[in-house]
């Protein structure tokens, strides 16, 4: 959601920055994107020696809010959650058959799915690496199934490529190494490489070469069984008399190059993409619904936070209760750990030094725009045997995610129809109604799917920069204003400490919000129980 | 009095219909026009809405429509180039005429009356550097 591509996404960045900047930025993007390094978690936090009846206020339920009230209750704290939707979760929520979503601007969606679909319009999946989210899924007991992000029978798509004929994820990743090695190959045989390597190097990369790249004896890369087996067949190997299987042809080397459909294997190679990656069965809410459980009794919801003031005794919180009658309160308690989005915080009245308030005001929120579309029947399983995995396209729609889960059931099914992050398209569909963005995401998965209107069912169309309760999806962080704010952001000041993605290095991704918590409640228990 | 505002609101609509499209103004993920209404339509009424009167959700999405914020032209450039809180910058998006005609559009629209006009030279005195827009990738 709120991983941008990703979602965080730099994902989709990363395709947008190919199509529009060139190779060159998008080599410097993707290189910096490498050493991204995995989730540093390890361990949930050991909060021993906590003060009898220590009062936490904590502003927002999301999963950062809830794994610091989950902690820090475990540890002997008195918590209580103000939330200001009628639901715990925060960003991680399903829309189901039945539900309605509102936005600003008054468009009201009815969710039309049938029993048992669901779509993510947020948090949509989990990479084994985010150790902190599969930690509390497992000590929650909210079930997991594998999420397919990578399948080499989905599509890559360029409209100017191939004459907008879709091509199998498959075919360009086996046709792209083939000739890179074929090239490379070719130069190393020409010896044109003999000051940069010995001649025992040379040999070493030939192999590595004939075998990587699928070459033939004289490192050429054509038409071939050989070939074949990784791009696929004309005709495939079948039984009896239809045994023989034919080869099939290679794209023209100038067209894979040209193409830019290669963007694909790079995005789909990141760390955060790599295999296996997860989601939860039935639905990504069903983590916050697991901590929901858990914490009943301290849950307030439909408290809308006004104002947060702090001084040496501790921190008064005022909100408006919806919950009763919209009367005026005022909460306190000896500390407070807010995970209200900047979006909305820095528009509140918060009593914080001067350069924690700069920082609140410092970053922007990517609008992001995501999709679900509901099918009469799974034609990306029936007709082109795509199960799960995602199609790449430089339409507005970025990409489409097929259901990781129900693999060849029958009936209706939901897939992702388009994922925006914040280049213009995210901001023009922002824009639209929920049935323009609808309409524009099937006028352009039509380009791919030809079954598209024949079996399209219901929609649903959610532009984040118009969720009333985040009015944004996730923080943009730029370098500078990292280096100028970041620290300010997250160090707790006095009695009052920020938590949420915005607050970690692995924004737009749950388990930024759940490491930034963590940190926010240690850095709370050091200071409220002197200790450490 | 609302009957008249109607008329007023379809009148204005009119013209609209056989003008460029927001989609037809982007080629290559970039937008190429410089049509300040399209440019509007495209990247600004996501938020502050087709009538640019904003939004009131937990917090608030600026009206635009007769806020004195708008008098002089370089504030709003300003806040179109840098973003403002939650709001993103543009300057990676837009060129200094672009912006100029988005400030130029929105201030002799919706109720405004502005009659200076914003150069694009105003703009480019209110521009970020690139290196500090760059952003991250996490």
């Amino acid at each position: 959601m709120p991983e941008h591509e990703t979602a965080a996404t730099r994902r989709q960045l990363l395709s947008r920055i190919g199509a529009v900047a060139g190779a060159g930025a998008l080599y410097q993007a993707m290189t910096s994107l490498g050493h991204a390094a995995a989730s540093d978690f390890v361990n949930p936090p050991k909060l021993s020696g906590a003060r009898p009846g220590t009062s936490v206020l904590i502003l927002g339920s999301g999963l950062a809010g809830m794994v610091a009230a989950y902690e820090l209750q475990k540890a002997g704290y008195k918590v209580q959650i103000l939330e200001y939707q009628n639901r715990a979760g925060g960003r991680n929520f399903s829309l189901r058959g039945g539900d309605t979503f509102e936005e600003l601007g008054g468009a009201v969606q009815h969710v039309g799915f049938a029993q048992g679909n669901y779509f993510n319009p947020g948090p949509w999946r989990i990479p084994y690496h985010h150790q902190a989210v599969l930690h509390y899924c497992r000590t929650l007991g909210v079930a997991l199934e594998p999420f397919v992000q990578v399948n080499h029978n989905a599509y890559v798509h360029s409209s100017t490529a191939f004459n907008g004929a879709p091509q199998r994820y498959r075919v360009v990743d086996a046709d792209y190494s083939g000739y890179v090695s074929e090239l490379l190959a070719k130069s190393l045989n020409q010896h044109a490489l003999d000051n940069e390597i010995s001649a025992d190097e040379r040999e070493h990369i030939l192999q590595s070469l004939k075998s990587c790249g699928m070459l033939d004896a004289s490192y050429a890369y054509k038409k071939s069984d050989l070939t074949s087996m990784r791009r696929g067949y004309e005709k495939p190997p079948g039984g009896g008399l239809d045994g023989p299987s034919i080869a099939s042809t290679p794209l023209s080397r100038g067209d894979i190059f040209s193409s830019g459909l290669w963007q694909a294997i790079s995005v789909n190679s990141l760390l955060n993409h790599q295999t296996s990656m997860f989601q939860p069965v039935g639905g990504m809410d069903q983590i916050g619904k697991a901590f929901q459980k858990q914490l009943q009794n301290v849950i307030n919801l439909r408290c809308k936070v006004t104002a947060i003031h702090q001084d040496d005794s501790g921190v008064s919180v005022t909100y408006t209760d919806d919950a009763h009658g919209s009367v005026t309160r005022i909460a306190k308690a000896d500390y407070c750990i807010c995970t209200i989005p900047l979006s909305i915080l820095s528009q509140l009245d918060i009593q914080v030094s001067g350069s924690m308030r700069a920082a609140i005001a410092a970053v922007p929120y990517a609008p992001a725009i995501k999709i679900g579309l509901e099918f009469n029947r799974r034609f990306w399983e029936e007709d082109e045997q795509i199960y799960g995995g995602i199609s790449f396209t430089d339409l507005p729609i970025t990409q489409i995610s097929y259901p990781s889960t129900k693999y060849f059931s029958n009936g209706k099914a939901v897939l992702l129809g388009a994922y925006l992050w914040e280049d213009v398209q995210a901001f023009r569909f922002a824009g639209m109604t929920p049935a323009e963005r609808i309409e524009a995401s099937i006028a352009s998965g039509e380009k791919i799917h030809k079954q598209y209107r024949k079996e399209y069912s219901s929609g649903v169309a959610v532009a984040w920069s118009r969720v009333p309760w985040a009015m944004g999806c996730s923080s943009i962080w730029s370098e500078q204003r990292r280096k100028d704010h970041y620290k300010n952001l997250c160090t707790m000041d006095n009695r009052i400490v920020l938590a949420g993605e915005h607050a970690s290095y692995i924004g737009g991704w749950q388990e930024g919000s759940m490491l930034s918590s963590i940190n926010a409640i240690e850095q709370l228990h050091k200071r409220a129980s002197g200790v450490g | 009095m609302q009957k008249f505002a109607l008329m007023m609101i379809a009148l204005a609509c009119l013209p609209n219909a056989a003008r460029a499209d927001s989609a037809d103004a982007i080629t290559k993920n970039k937008l190429t026009t410089t049509d300040g209404r399209v440019l509007y339509q495209t990247l600004c009424q996501g938020c502050h809405m087709a009538d640019a009167r904003g939004a009131e959700g937990v917090a608030h999405f600026p009206s635009l429509s007769e806020n004195p914020k708008l008098a002089s032209g370089s504030y709003p450039a300003y806040v179109v180039a840098n973003g403002f809180g939650g709001m993103p910058w543009f300057a990676d998006k837009l060129s200094d005429n672009q912006i100029a005609a988005i400030v130029n559009y929105v201030r002799t629209h919706f109720g405004n009356h502005y009659t200076d006009v914003l150069k694009p030279s105003d703009v480019a005195k209110v521009r970020p550097s690139a290196e500090s827009i760059k952003p991250i990738f996490d």
